[in-house]
């Protein structure tokens, strides 16, 4: 009798905390356990490969760092076998890093495999990805891209799993396959079993934002209440060979796992729910239901699946101008008239010295993420006790973009009365664009990082 | 059922936003599938891309989930751009949940009864049973 497969999801963004993997590593401890890592956003994936230009033994996801040093030794130490997209733009750089991290933690055999495939930079030229764009046509007459990456499947990671590896680092393959890849490990599913397939993409599905199934990004109070959030245990899937799913969580953590909360993690950046697109399945939700499996325990059944589609994904990027920001704050009697005066100067300094130059105007607390100052919304805006005003701007030339900026921080004494804390800051921008690639031109490899002598 | 009680969607259901590029979802989930139907009627695509009209939305499409009492609303080109491109705040569209959640819809009193006990928010509209109660500040 196969032991139940357990995998728990210790990190579902680059961003998020570092210790969260370590409650999993003890709920899993001398069990058949993987721990795995979502660390690779898109845009992160954009900033790792001009980090490789810039120095080609970086340029992997900078939760590597973060993380790996906290979780690696204990996950180690208790036979759980890591995977992460922690090799950004450089998983070899990445797997040449964790073996350093192993060998200080006492690992020193650890075994580090690389997937790598994912990048088309070399094997595709700027047309060939523009011919190949869909929905939008950001990459026509673009002489240049930052980064191509298409989306893997979850076979390179299997097949690294079942060679051996302890840790396996991938560069972009979809989320979902970083669960899907120990699954099929374990119970060696057939890479055409669809309902299967399917059953154990939905397990990453729900895994790969870690606590957003949890309880976290969940509190509404009171409409909506979440016991010890601060303190919110990140996810563990049970996967039975029959498909069978149970979402879990450590004991005596924090959070909540429920109807509610998984039925929210099912549905999150899904479109047609009868056909999520995945490189190894298209997964069909319509049919699942959530079953209460006791506290903190929710079983998932009907997940069905068909054929796999026969192109991949991928996300290009190419340079986007400059993006600027600049905030300042008017407070107390008449504040919304003073800021609307600033405003006004900003717009009329602009037209002056960049009228090609398009920026938008908020006022923050007020209406900026529902809404936006540049539409004529002042006069619906009663008063406010402190108005925050922010300006922003998007341009190939720097300059340009500067220039709002200067005329932002210029309000502290040539604007109206009052005004407070200027903050300004700019940043290089890079567009996306999605594009449809031929399985046959995309050619998955894995390999061990070698034992250093 | 002109005696219908108007509530937000929010004190009957919770949302959560998702995007992709441009492309904004939005899950709605009834907080009991007692109001299923309520919102089935009523939470249309086209009243869906009425209450988005400021953010022009190309196309809205409404997926239903009866077994998870959730519809799932998928809006193109309303993100400004989405993460990469647009000026906002909020290029991904995370706070547009709440929004949606906003709507108001007619709710058969008896319902709001039927789920008061597990949801005490719902009582102030039975005490009085008049919309007027219904606030969602």
């Amino acid at each position: 009798m196969q032991e139940l497969l357990r995998i728990g999801c210790a990190s579902g963004f680059a961003g998020d905390r570092a210790d969260a993997g370590l409650p999993i590593v003890a709920e899993l401890a001398g069990s058949n356990g993987f721990l795995v890592f979502e660390t690779l956003a898109e845009r992160t994936l954009a900033l790792c490969q001009l980090e490789k230009r810039r120095d080609a033994a970086r340029g992997y996801s900078p939760a590597l760092e973060r993380m790996l040093p906290i979780v690696l030794g204990p996950a180690l130490a208790n036979g759980i076998r890591i995977v992460g997209n922690f090799g950004g733009a450089n998983p070899r750089a990445a797997a040449v890093r964790i073996r350093a991290l192993a060998r200080e933690a006492g690992f020193p055999k650890a075994r580090v495999a690389v997937i790598e495939g994912d990048d088309l930079t070399a094997s595709f030229s700027p047309e060939e990805l523009a011919a190949r764009e869909t929905g939008g046509t950001v990459l026509e007459n673009c002489p240049e891209v930052v980064a191509a990456n298409v989306y893997l499947g979850a076979s390179p990671i299997a097949q690294a799993l079942d060679s051996g590896a302890d840790v396996v680092v991938t560069g972009r393959v979809a989320d979902p396959a970083l669960a899907l890849g120990p699954v099929v490990h374990t119970y060696g599913w057939d890479w055409m079993d669809w309902p299967r397939l399917a059953a154990g993409m939905l397990a990453g599905h729900l895994l790969e934002c870690g606590a957003q199934v949890t309880g976290g990004y969940f509190a509404d109070p009171p409409f909506k209440d979440v016991p010890d959030l601060a303190t919110v245990g990140y996810p563990i899937v049970e996967v039975a060979g029959s498909g069978h799913l149970v979402m879990t969580k450590p004991a005596r953590s924090g959070g909540i796992i429920d109807v509610r909360t998984v039925t929210e993690q099912i549905l999150y950046e899904i479109h047609d729910p009868s056909a999520y697109l995945t490189p190894d399945v298209v997964l069909d939700i319509t049919d699942v239901e959530l079953i209460p499996d006791g506290p903190n325990r929710i079983g998932v059944i009907g997940a069905r699946g068909k054929a796999r589609p026969d192109t991949l994904k991928a996300t290009v990027f190419i340079e986007g101008g400059m993006l600027g920001e600049a905030e300042i704050s008017y407070a107390g009697p008449n504040a919304l008239a003073r800021a609307r005066l600033a405003a006004d100067i900003v717009k009329q300094r602009l037209a002056a010295r960049a009228p090609e130059l398009e920026f938008r105007v908020d006022a923050i607390g007020i209406t900026s993420v529902l809404g936006n100052l540049s539409a004529q919304a002042w006069d619906e805006i009663g008063g406010a006790p402190e108005v925050r005003l922010r300006f922003a701007a998007q341009h190939a030339r720097r300059e340009l973009v500067e220039l709002l900026l200067d005329e932002v921080e210029a309000l502290y004494c040539a604007g109206p009365a009052g005004g407070a804390g200027v903050r300004r800051h700019s940043t290089a921008r890079l567009a996306s664009a999605s594009c449809l690639i031929e399985r046959e031109r995309v050619a998955p490899t894995v390999m061990f990082a070698e034992t250093p002598a | 059922m002109s005696q219908n009680v108007e509530v937000p969607l929010h004190h009957i259901a919770h949302a959560r936003s998702g995007d992709k590029g441009n492309r904004l979802n939005i899950a709605l989930i009834c907080y009991d599938p007692a109001f299923y139907e309520s919102v089935a009627d009523q939470v249309t695509a086209e009243r869906v891309a009425a209450h988005f009209a400021a953010r022009r939305p190309g196309k809205v499409t409404r997926y239903a989930l009866p077994k998870l009492s959730a519809f799932n609303y998928v809006l193109d080109h309303v993100l400004e751009g989405g993460v990469n491109a647009s000026l906002g705040l909020d290029g991904h569209g995370k706070s547009l949940s709440f929004f949606l959640l906003k709507l108001k819809i007619e709710v058969v009193p008896a319902l709001l009864k039927q789920c008061a006990n597990r949801m005490p928010h719902l009582r102030a509209y039975i005490d009085t049973s008049k919309d007027t109660a219904c606030s969602d500040r």
